[in-house]
């Protein structure tokens, strides 16, 4: 039953990204605009362009440069970027990292935020604190991460600076690093203090992306406490003496958490896609920033190259929290 | 039911807030040329980085500070709110016109007509918005028009999803039986029986869904893809704040203020919408 709907999974999961694939390599196809003749010197003669677009298989029709490229892709090869003349997986997979620690950075802090409000709001429900944490949370949900970001430049960049607004690391700082996960790596050579200086400059882009996330997790998850904290099982472990804190922990929290579960793996969906214009927003070197820098280019390999990257992170969320909710729910997995 | 009445008395004083700020937002845009105190355009290189009318050194007459060209600051906001206010209102209209037309079709027809939109729908949701966001405007052109129909492009899947589960959720009920029963045609009982029940839901949608390409917009202002760098927009504002941030720190602030109030507006606005067409909560 689970394998069946594994492999069902797998195959929407294909025939999106084929989807995807089609969608953006049309898109930037009929766009205006020669990338071609923005490399090249004003000089250039014609057959200077026509050599050119026959190495970048520019001259083909749009159905052969599809499947040229395609057949690349499927190979590992997803062409060579026009803008920084290097291969696309090369630089996608350079950049990748620093969005994925960004990304997950963002998503521990909005489970921590949302998960502590929630289980304080279920706690205190009915009084001025819950009141409160409503508000809170609805605020931070109804203004976006690029407003977020904005806010927090102006607060920790401006008004208090104690924090960095642009990069990723301080550029004078001698890394050791092999991979291109500096904070998980700073963490595994133990040097701390490479660990705090990425920190610092990842906390704001993080907290911009993590609020909006934090705030869905705290509406939803308060919800559903409340709605356990009424069954029998809790007041009879209320009965037995636990503190009302103990009962939410030991007793509501695991039951409570499942429809949370399915929603922060969409949402955490969008929190990837709010990386794009908040990395621009700090200056941050990863993945997001160089789409954007792509696109103004017109560099048509490697715009296609992250596109397809982040929509594969996307259909891979979205598939393993599919699967771990068929595991983690008894009825599914019986049924 | 008590609680619904509660909640529905709570919005009123937000439905108020939120439906005045937009109304003065939107009438000053309207009436730009008459309210604004400057030429948004004029640059006045001896009125540089003028700051904000409380603090030492401000013009009378430059109510919120110039920026490092010398243009006002409050003109240039109202004059951006035009482009907000057209961008809020024809994406969201288009938006949702194709996204709810597709999901009632989805939810009502189900069977292929649903598997084929569903699928458009999930490769949609693959593509992170605000990248196909500045994708299409590069392809299309930067423009108003371009602007307005990429929103439309990438946000009709938000109308899509909920008016095809709300469809589903319509379409079982006694009503549509009855009307069946009664000899109506299919066509006929989606947009005559089910289309009016989904309402409620649409609006909310709708004004949500400004909120969001105003945001849209100004983000593609802020990486210079908007419309013409001429005109003044709350991104483009915002843009140029981000890189005057120490010097003038006035020209990010009153942006990002407009910016959030117009947000939070809309999306209060959405919410005590629903509230109030809601047939369970009234």
């Amino acid at each position: 039953m689970l394998l069946q709907r594994f492999l069902i999974r797998l195959l929407t999961m294909l025939i999106t990204l084929f989807g995807v694939a089609v969608v953006v390599f049309v898109v930037i196809r009929v766009a205006p605009g020669d990338p071609i003749a923005m490399m090249l010197p004003p000089g250039a003669t014609d057959a200077d362009i026509a050599r050119l677009r026959a190495l970048y298989g520019l001259d083909k029709t749009i159905v052969q440069q599809f499947f040229i490229w395609l057949s690349g892709v499927a190979r590992g090869d997803f062409g060579t970027s026009i803008s920084l003349r290097q291969d696309v997986l090369g630089l996608v997979f350079n950049r990748l990292p620093a969005t994925l620690e960004l990304a997950i950075v963002a998503l521990v802090m909005a489970v921590a935020l949302g998960g502590t409000t929630a289980i304080i709001g279920a706690r205190e429900r009915g009084t001025a604190v819950e009141a409160g944490i409503d508000i809170a949370s609805g605020a931070a949900l109804s203004i976006p991460d690029f407003l977020w970001g904005l806010v927090l430049i102006l607060l920790f960049g401006v008004l208090v600076p104690i924090f960095d607004i642009s990069g990723r690391v301080s550029p004078q700082l001698d890394l050791p690093f092999v991979t291109q996960f500096y904070l998980f790596e700073s963490l595994l050579r133990l040097r701390l203090d490479l660990t705090w200086d990425l920190l610092k400059h990842m906390l704001m882009p993080a907290v911009a992306l993590a609020l909006p996330l934090a705030a869905i997790i705290s509406q939803l998850l308060k919800q559903s406490l409340k709605e356990v904290l009424d069954l029998d099982y809790v007041v009879l472990a209320r009965v037995k003496g636990f503190s009302e804190t103990q009962v939410i922990l030991r007793e509501a929290l695991k039951n409570a958490a499942l429809p949370t579960l399915t929603l922060v793996g969409v949402q955490f969906t969008f929190l990837i896609g709010g990386t794009v214009i908040v990395e621009r927003l700090f200056s941050y070197e990863g993945l997001g920033n160089m789409a954007i820098d792509a696109v103004i280019n017109r560099d048509l390999p490697l715009i296609q190259g992250i596109v397809l990257v982040f929509a594969l992170l996307f259909v891979l969320i979205n598939l393993s929290v599919d699967m771990m909710y068929a595991l983690l729910n008894p009825r599914l997995r019986h049924g | 039911m008590d609680e619904g009445r509660a909640q529905r008395r709570a919005v009123s004083p937000r439905l108020w807030l939120a439906g005045g700020w937009l109304l003065l937002a939107l009438l000053a845009a309207i009436f730009a040329p008459l309210v604004a105190p400057q030429d948004p355009l004029a640059q006045d290189l001896m009125l540089e980085r003028l700051p904000p009318f409380w603090m030492a050194g401000a013009e009378p007459g430059y109510w919120l500070g110039t920026d490092s060209l010398g243009r006002d600051l409050l003109s240039r906001l109202i004059f951006g709110g035009r482009i907000a206010f057209i961008v809020a209102f024809a994406a969201a209209i288009a938006a949702c016109l194709v996204g709810s037309m597709l999901g009632l079709i989805a939810g009502y027809f189900g069977g292929w007509a649903d598997r084929i939109i569903s699928r458009i729908v999930d490769v949609w949701m693959a593509f992170p918005p605000v990248l196909f966001a500045i994708l299409l405007v590069a392809v299309l052109g930067t423009g108003l028009s371009s602007v307005i129909l990429a929103i439309a492009i990438i946000d009709w899947t938000r109308f899509c999803r909920v008016i095809r589960a709300e469809t589903m959720g319509q379409s079982r009920m006694d009503y549509v039986e009855n009307a069946r029963i009664a000899g109506y045609g299919r066509i006929g009982i989606m947009l005559r029986e089910v289309l009016p029940n989904v309402v409620p839901s649409i609006v909310a949608l709708l004004s949500l869904e400004m909120g969001i390409a105003v945001i849209v917009e100004a983000i593609l202002s802020f990486v210079n893809l908007s419309i013409s760098t001429d005109d003044p927009t709350w991104g483009g504002i915002i843009a140029e704040g981000r890189l005057s941030i120490h010097q003038a720190w006035w020209v990010l602030v009153f942006p990002l203020i407009t910016l959030i109030l117009t947000v939070l507006s809309f999306s209060q606005f959405g919410e005590a919408l629903k509230t109030r067409f809601d047939p369970v909560l009234r």
